[in-house]
Parts: structure tokens; sequence; C-alpha cells
């Protein structure tokens, strides 16, 4: 079920702070965030936003076709390597 | 014979379900395009006139996007999650399900054919 319209997009209230700050000064800082949950807005644009992915910042550059999305869905937080022995597997056999 | 937005033409069905062979059309919208021609749903379609026929194709090509339109836009919407790079572009990218789907079983729709491991060694079954 989505969000009640009512409420409005969350976003973490001081990371919002952060940029709207940022945006008055007209600076460009990398700002680190471990709000995944935070909606990107408008004013995010242009901005890199280090993401946490739980293990560490994943710097991300927003764009105007991000807004709308969450800072998470770009911080990916699993890696796949493929599965085991299927390499290991191959070796052997070629030997 | 009646040719609605390109290429459909299936004769001897009613024409509720007819309309349904055209992509981005579904019993939904099917049954809203009828309402406002003003045609009976179970008609056949062999024996639509010319003019229902005509203001069907008209209220689809007004008010819906069907078929080849219908479909780059929705080509359109996956490329941009790829191109953006988020997790669901990603999912798009690996040709897995994109919303949170479970992978370890089932999932075929999208991974295809299974492919089975060769020379997988059959694990002994633990009491």
């Amino acid at each position: 079920m989505p969000r009640s319209v009512k409420k409005g997009p969350f976003i973490h209230y001081k990371l919002m702070q952060r940029i709207t700050q940022l945006n008055q000064q007209n600076q460009k800082k990398i700002i680190k965030t471990w709000s995944r949950s935070s909606t990107i807005f408008p004013e995010f644009v242009g901005h890199t936003i280090a993401v946490h992915n739980g293990n560490k910042m994943i710097p991300v550059y927003i764009t105007e076709n991000m807004v709308g999305h969450k800072l998470g869905e770009f911080a990916p937080t699993r890696i796949f390597r493929g599965h085991p022995g299927t390499k290991a597997e191959k070796a052997s056999k070629s030997k | 014979m009646a040719r609605i937005a390109g290429v459909d033409l299936p004769k001897n069905k009613k024409v509720f379900f007819g309309l349904q062979y055209i992509f981005g059309v579904g019993p939904q919208i099917a049954k809203s395009i009828l309402e406002k021609a003003k045609v009976d749903p179970d008609k056949k379609i062999s024996s639509l006139t010319e003019e229902e026929v005509a203001e069907i194709r008209s209220i689809i090509q007004a008010d819906y996007k069907v078929e080849g339109a219908l479909r780059s836009e929705v080509q359109q919407n996956i490329k941009r999650l790829m191109d953006v790079g988020c997790y669901r572009g990603l999912r798009h990218r690996r040709g897995l399900p994109a919303n949170g789907q479970r992978t370890r079983t089932n999932s075929r729709t999208r991974k295809g054919k299974r492919k089975t491991v060769a020379g997988k060694k059959k694990t002994p079954t633990k009491k």
C-alpha cells in the first residue's frame, strides 16, 4: 500500500535542512546520509549525495530523472559475485 | 472484417472480447469504449456496421494509447529506470524480477527456461 498523500513524501528533516542551506549559499558539497528512505526532491538536482549502503558511502549524483525515487534505490546493498562453485568446477573440468 | 488501431481483426467474436485483442485494451477499457460508442457489447464483430467501427476507431484514437505508442512508452519507462541506475533499473538489466519477488524458486517468466548447472553433485539427503 502506498503512503498516504496527505502526509506528503517522506524526507529526513535534517537532510532537507542541509540541502536548503547549501542551496541558499549556492554551494555544492557532498552530503553524507544514512537516510536511504528519503525521497529525492527537485531541490536535490545537481547535488552529490553519499548514501550509505550498510558498508560504505556511495556517491550518487542526482539528475532530474531521479526525482521521486528514494535515495536508497541508487546505493545497492548486495553484490552478486556469481554462484559458488561454478568457476571452480569449470576450472577442475578443464584439467 | 474490422480493422482497428493497426492489425487487429478477430472475426466471429463478440465486440467486447474482440476489442481486447488490441494491445492496451482490456476488459475495463473495452467496456468504456463500447458505452461511449453506444454499441451492444454482445454484438458480433462481423455484424458491426461501418459507422459503428468508425465510431469505435475514433474513440480509441482520441482517448487511449494503444499498440505501438503504448509499447514504446513502456519501453521508454524501462529505459529511464536503467539509465538512472536505480535498483529497479539494475534488475531490468539483469533480466530479473524488479518488484522484490523471490528468485530462489519460480520467476521463470523473467529468467527464461531453466538452465541446469552441469556437473552439480546431488547433495546427500540429511536425516
